[in-house]
């Protein structure tokens, strides 16, 4: 019979505080193979392990159980202690006896403190029948995956890349650069947004680590951890065979013209094009659902000019197979869609444009040359209203978060507008101001103060045409007066949302997303890059809407976490996983139809169903699913449930 | 703040009307105030031992300053009710002196002619600076003694903690006169010159 040592910790007053520590102590102590029990004010401190550590070698334990806060907290710890005796680690259990008992029972003390003992007795139980195991050693492929070449992507990328690492970029669109490249000028330095990540865009292109996969999506992700194995789909573009020479010959001759995405719809883009001018790379893509040639087969002129023969209409989508260890997720935003929102006449009204359209109006390659000017009749505007928490922080109706960059950028494109137009007048309508990063009050204030900005605290409640103008109807609460302003032009900071497809992405990826869509991660303060899916990292706005210097600062912090990952010889797993008693096993396949990690496979020439070990994350879902109980969970078998379970009815 | 206001109205009253368009300037200018500044902290108006008796709170003061609301700003009690601690001047985050605004505020009501909202105040303000001009500095009782008389108002209400001021010596009876007096003089002299 093994013998078992039992650490209480008082936590300070966290568990001490309510169950009497002193009495559970001794009475688990007159337990028959407990050779040791004591408590402490704090176990997890160095003094509290040393404990710990002379009781394992003194008394020559063989299980332990540390009665303590939950296992998320300090497993590892007490493990490492024990370990650091000879003791398998797997042999010692966390006994949940503060969140699970003292926090949520602070006015029973009595009630507290016996069900204190009963979770040690039942963890002592557990602990009787627990195996000495070995963590998993597993090999890792040293390549990563990045989704997304916006600032972020295209950050994470160069930040691995010259960690020495192989990078696979692969970006939806035609060009890097994402929505960093449709912006005029940054915050707050007024840094030219499109330049610097178009310089960035441009080293990633020539790094011989990064492969740079445009107009392609992920198709499919498998496998774990160190050793995911993708399908890559590079879309046809239509150009092809490395002849093209960016020389734009196609793009001139093109006959179809439509509206440009890129330019949020106020600039035109030709069938064959590159997104944006510059782009990078330099390469046009045929889009086909507007070309002729794929309409009817009316028009050849791309093919008749290219001069390097590059136009390839019966090129296919390519499917590209490769294995990584690691994947970014840098999936990024797209602004609240209009269709939704029909408020404001957004998608009505000319004059009513989005924060990303206005920053198309004042890029010097945009739609307007950087002039601003009205959309419905190409007028200087001399009235301006700006309307923040457009569809941000609206519970009931849109998104109850905030967006976080609007307050900024509102303040910059009114700093622009009166730069551009000094007799014009911006109105600014919010709700609250917040500018909370280095150097963001001061440039607000730099900016109400030079530039007279008119800001209006309170929500805008109509807007309609009339007369040439737009009618703004709203409330300067700090005055308590109802407002009306004729304005000339109107600028809505629209929510923040991810990017289509992400949920999709995520499915593949098996990560999780919340409500909102947004990637989650696996503790917001701890882990804040780290999904909660091993081996997937997160970096940008697919993560929470932020600006450029957090998800520069974010896609780092995921870049030196991958190295770290990257740079260990072998991936250690958890052993805590599933195991098939052979002689039962009926190989009814079942396990592998209901094993959500792909981590369980018939072995036909035995006719059995078997474990991969470094797939299996140890969800138990084939445990439960097993007909003949053939499986069972390592150091979580039936019998020791059960025996848990006993303990607390008996 | 260059405002073109044909495009913004405002409510007044019942009906929406335009806004006083080079207001805020004017104050600007003539306080010296940066009103662009005031991001409605509120520190001023929690610590103005007269607000409580004003008819706007100083910060409001400011806020309808910025948006150009002339007619209801002069014609406020609360511009007359300042007694200049400079509290909020020394307070505001900003380094807005409202003390100051107001004075400016004041004179502009007097420009304009508009009649102070309480009774008799701008007289109380005309018997202050004549004792500062007589001496330099304020002479509490013959001050109120020119303030009864401009008045006829007897201050029954104020005889009390008069007294008791009186008593432990806060009101010396004869008046006592800094040395440079004709500088005081010469100030006066050219203020109303440049009127």
């Amino acid at each position: 019979m093994r013998k078992l040592g039992v650490f209480i910790c008082h936590c300070g007053v966290n568990i001490a505080g309510t169950v009497d520590v002193k009495s559970v102590a001794e009475k688990i102590g007159g337990v028959g193979d407990v050779a040791h029990s004591t408590d402490y004010i704090y176990m997890c401190s160095e003094p509290g392990q040393q404990i710990i550590r002379e009781a394992v070698r003194e008394k020559g334990l063989g299980g332990v159980v540390v009665a303590c806060c939950s296992p998320n907290m300090h497993e590892n710890t007490f493990r490492k202690a024990v370990k650091s005796q000879g003791m398998n680690p797997y042999l010692c259990e966390i006994a949940n006896i503060r969140e699970q008992c003292s926090w949520v029972h602070q006015k029973e003390k009595g009630e507290a403190t016996r069900k204190a003992e009963e979770i040690i007795r039942a963890t002592l139980e557990k602990v009787r029948r627990n195996e000495s195991l070995e963590a998993i050693a597993v090999a890792i492929d040293r390549k990563v995956l990045v989704v997304g070449g916006g600032i972020a992507g295209i950050t994470a990328s160069l930040d691995l890349a010259e960690g020495g690492y192989e990078v696979i970029l692969v970006e939806r669109e035609a060009a890097l650069g994402g929505h960093m490249a449709q912006l005029s000028k940054t915050f707050p330095d007024l840094d030219p947004g499109s330049r610097g990540v178009l310089l960035k865009a441009s080293e990633v292109e020539k790094h011989p680590k990064i492969h740079l996969h445009c107009y392609s999506e992920l198709e499919e992700a498998k496998g774990y951890v160190g050793n995911f194995d993708l399908v890559i789909r590079r879309k046809a573009t239509s150009v092809g065979g490395g002849k093209c020479t960016g020389c734009g010959l196609c793009i001139e001759n093109c006959p179809v013209e439509y509206v440009s995405e890129f330019e949020r719809g106020m600039g035109l883009r030709k069938a064959i094009d590159t997104p944006s001018s510059p782009s990078i790379p330099n390469q046009p893509v045929l889009d086909r659902s507007h070309c002729r040639y794929f309409l009817d087969g009316s028009c050849h002129r791309c093919e008749e000019v290219c001069p390097e023969k590059a136009i390839d209409f019966k090129q296919e989508d390519e499917r590209i197979s490769e294995k990584v260890g690691a994947i970014v997720v840098a999936t990024g935003y797209e602004l609240y869609p209009k269709e939704q929102l029909g408020e404001y006449g957004y998608g009505q009204i000319p004059d009513v444009i989005d924060g990303l359209a206005f920053e198309r109006m004042l890029s010097p390659d945009g739609p307007t040359k950087g002039k601003i000017l009205r959309p419905s009749d190409g007028k200087v505007p001399k009235e301006m209203v700006f309307i923040q928490c457009v569809a941000s922080r609206d519970p009931d109706r849109y998104m109850p978060y905030c967006s976080r960059i609007c307050c900024m950028y509102t303040a910059k494109h009114a700093k622009i507008y009166k730069a551009q137009v000094p007799d014009g007048q911006p109105y600014i309508f919010y709700m609250d101001i917040r500018s909370d990063c280095k150097g963001y009050e001061e440039f607000l204030q730099k900016t109400i103060e030079e530039k007279g900005l008119l800001y209006l605290r309170g929500r805008v409640s109509r807007i309609f045409q009339d007369d040439g103008r737009v009618r703004v109807l709203g409330v300067d609460t700090l005055t308590g007066k109802m407002v009306e302003i004729a304005a000339d032009m109107v600028i809505l900071a629209t929510a923040i949302v991810p990017s289509k497809g992400v949920k999709d992405l995520a499915a593949k990826l098996r990560a999780t997303v919340d409500r909102h869509g947004f990637l989650t991660e696996a503790h917001i303060k701890l882990y804040p890059v780290e999904s909660s899916t091993k081996g997937i990292y997160l970096a940008g706005c697919g993560q929470s809407p932020k600006d450029i210097s957090d998800t520069v600062s974010q896609a780092s912090a995921t870049a030196s976490k991958i190295q770290a990952l990257l740079s260990a010889d072998k991936l250690l797993q958890d052993p805590l996983i599933a195991f098939v008693d052979e002689g039962v096993c009926s190989g009814c396949g079942i396990c592998v139809e209901i094993c959500p990690y792909e981590a369980r496979e018939m072995d036909p020439r035995r006719g059995i169903s078997i474990v991969h070990s470094a797939l299996c994350q140890g969800c138990g879902a084939c445990i439960a699913s097993c007909p003949n109980n053939a499986c069972e969970l390592r150091n979580a078998s039936a019998s020791q449930v059960l025996r848990v379970v006993d303990t607390f009815v008996a | 703040m260059n405002r073109k206001t044909e495009g913004m109205k405002l409510e007044t009253g019942v009906s929406m009307g335009r806004v006083e368009s080079s207001f805020l300037e004017t104050v600007k200018r003539k306080s010296g105030e940066n009103l662009g500044l005031c991001y409605q902290c509120l520190k001023c108006t929690a610590g103005c031992p007269t607000a409580p008796y004003m008819d706007i709170r100083p910060n409001s003061i400011i806020r309808m300053i910025q948006m150009g609301m002339k007619k209801e700003v002069l014609e406020s009690s609360a511009i007359w009710f300042c007694v200049y601690c400079q509290t909020c001047g020394t307070r505001c985050p900003n380094k807005i002196h409202i003390g100051i605004l107001m004075d400016a505020l004041r004179e502009m009501a007097v420009e304009e002619g508009i009649p102070a909202k309480e009774k008799n105040i701008h007289l109380f303000h005309e018997a202050f600076i004549q004792s500062v001009r007589r001496g330099g500095r304020a002479h509490e009782v013959t001050m109120l003694m020119d303030y009864v008389l401009r008045s006829r108002d007897l201050m029954t209400g104020s005889l009390i903690p008069g007294i008791k001021l009186f008593l432990k010596g806060k009101f010396p009876l004869l008046p006592s006169f800094i040395k440079g007096r004709q500088e005081i003089k010469r100030i006066f002299e050219k203020c109303t010159k440049e009127k």
